[in-house]
């Protein structure tokens, strides 16, 4: 290929000079200014990620619509819509959508709350004295890994069918998250920084408030993000026994009575959820610790 | 002021390494408005001492007197400034520059009253509520020693303070540092391995020699003091006697070097 002219060019700017299909793998293309050169991942996501979604989207439509796959299997995004809205008129199972929705929030969000507020403090005692950590490392390590699915049943041994042990599940599986972010966050701070208060005069009860907990606080938000994606996937074993409201319910019981539909309208509304509050998540990070990464 | 007498520190070895004697035997006296500098290759033992002094570490052998009374642990009196790192970034210029302050439970106004007779010391009168994140280097680490000074300490410890500046903006931070010395009279011990910077700076100079790390030369300097009485930087340095002295200083560096190889 040749340029026509240098009016050619300048109009396309964005026009990287050719190179050999094979080379471009082997080393980056020269960047334009403005950019750096060789940055791992560089480059912008958002329109792959929409155009991926409407791919996913369209090749669904179009392999159930064929008929390749049975609805029983696998309904077509239209029948979910359609699904969605009859959920929306009429509820599920006597309840309304938004009850269903609220009650699994509500116990999402009441786990997670509880879980901050024995977590942080815990964690950041661990980071901050080796008695805690000694005391709490052994517990925490041990039940982090295991499914709770798997301890379920002790919890509804314990604290009933209610809604304590179904709150108490999920917040155990937001509690190690959010505690060893804490108490990783107690590391983030620069030694110097501690120096610089203590010769300032400060207390050691002034250092853990005004320094590490501020330095910690970045740690601390990104592990409650994780967190709370640990508690929307606990929400469906919570809700296994004995419920009769929350997402979680709905896509067991429909799961139950082949209602593939129902199961998808639910998993997906689960989805949203869950994505909204990161996104309001990260909102909230840029708005109070916009120094975050920069010093 | 501060008498420092026959200080020696070992730090203890790892699996596979011996102890290291990281200061054997150390005597030096600060003075009242003396500017001491320490110079040295790295590891030579400066910062041990900087930490000795600012109460972060004891000593193994040998005292530290402050006025007096036995230097136990970090305090008011004694404000360090590092290379970096220090600053507190979720707070913006001026409450940085109020920190200490604020630690000792002054109120907001009163606390920003002082924290702005600073301000225009160090030249950041603009700059009151920027995020400290967003300023250059230079105007992070005038930050820095202004944070120190609010709190009014006796002595400003600075481990290399400039280290990690330019070449233009590090000398534009030796001048404000000794117009600050000069008018505030504090007393200064500051750290640093660049010759010409300790030169003009200090009216003391030890000079340092590694492991063990020990004092091996003393000199009295007048360039800062040359400087303060209306010379300029350019001409101090640029003056034979100026010259002189750091071909001898760097003499005894390499010296030093040679025999560590
Ligand atoms: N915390 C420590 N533990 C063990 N050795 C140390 C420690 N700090 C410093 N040292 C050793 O002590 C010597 C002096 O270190 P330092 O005071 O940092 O020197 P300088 O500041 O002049 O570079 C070096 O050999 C260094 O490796
Ligand atoms: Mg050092």
């Amino acid at each position: 290929m040749s340029f026509e002219s240098e009016t050619d060019t300048a109009a396309s700017p964005g026009n990287a000079p050719q190179t050999p299909f094979l080379k471009r793998f082997l080393r980056a293309a020269p960047t334009r200014p403005g950019q750096t050169y060789g940055v791992p991942g560089e480059g912008r996501t958002v329109g792959i990620s929409v155009a991926a979604v409407l791919i996913v989207l369209i090749l669904w439509q179009v392999v159930t619509m064929a008929g390749l796959v049975a609805p029983l299997f696998l309904p077509s995004p239209v029948q979910v819509v359609e699904k969605f809205i009859a959920i929306l008129g009429n509820g599920y199972t006597g309840a309304p959508l938004w009850l269903h929705v609220l009650v699994s929030a509500g116990r999402v969000f009441a786990a997670f709350a509880l879980a901050c507020v024995i977590g942080i403090p815990l964690g950041l005692a661990m980071g901050m004295n080796p008695v805690m950590r000694g005391l709490f490392d052994p517990f925490l390590e041990f039940y982090r890994p295991i499914p709770p699915l798997a301890y379920l049943p002790l919890m509804i041994i314990w604290f009933g069918i209610g809604e304590t042990s179904k709150v108490l599940l999920i917040f155990l599986a937001v509690l190690a998250p959010v505690t060893l972010g804490a108490r990783a966050g107690v590391r983030s701070v620069a030694i110097e920084q501690i120096h610089a208060a203590y010769s300032l005069g400060a207390t050691r009860g002034q250092v853990l408030r005004e320094v590490v907990l501020r330095a910690a606080t970045p740690e601390i938000l990104t592990s409650l993000r994780i967190g709370v994606g640990f508690g929307w996937t606990t929400l469906v074993a919570a809700e296994m026994v004995a419920s009769t409201q929350g997402l979680g319910y709905m896509v067991l019981s429909a799961s139950q009575f082949l209602q593939t539909s129902t199961v998808l309208v639910g998993i997906i509304l689960i989805g949203a959820i869950a994505w909204i509050f990161d996104l309001a998540m990260r909102a909230l990070e840029r708005r109070i610790v916009p120094w975050k990464g920069r010093m | 002021m501060l008498e420092i007498r026959r200080v020696s520190v070992f730090y203890p070895g790892g699996d596979r390494t011996d102890a290291v004697e990281a200061l054997r035997n150390i005597d030096l006296d600060i003075g009242e408005g003396e500017f001491v500098v320490a110079l040295g290759a790295s590891g030579c033992g400066k910062s041990t001492l900087m930490n000795l002094i600012a109460g972060f570490l004891a000593p193994s052998f040998g005292q530290l007197r402050l006025d007096g009374a036995p230097i136990a642990g970090p305090g008011r009196d004694r404000a360090v400034v590092f290379q970096k790192h220090a600053l507190m970034p979720w707070l913006n210029v001026i409450d940085n520059l109020a920190f200490g302050l604020k630690l000792q439970g002054v109120g907001r106004a009163e606390r920003y009253t002082v924290a702005r007779r600073f301000l225009g010391l160090l030249g950041l009168e603009d700059f009151e509520t920027s995020p400290v994140y967003m300023l250059s280097g230079g105007m992070q680490q005038r930050v820095g020693i202004g944070r120190a000074l609010t709190a009014d300490p006796r002595i400003l410890l600075m481990d290399e303070p400039l280290g990690a500046l330019d070449a233009l903006t590090r000398e534009r931070a030796q001048e404000l540092i000794l117009r600050i010395w000069q008018s505030q009279n504090k007393s200064v011990f500051l750290i640093t391995h660049s010759v010409e910077e300790a030169l003009f700076m200090g009216t003391k100079l030890i000079v340092m020699s590694p492991r063990p790390g020990r004092i091996t030369h003393r000199f009295d300097l007048p360039f800062s003091r040359r400087f303060l009485a209306g010379e300029s930087a350019r001409e101090v340095k640029a003056s034979p006697e100026f010259i002189a002295m750091r071909e001898t200083v760097l003499g005894i560096i390499f010296a030093d070097e040679e025999q560590a190889a």
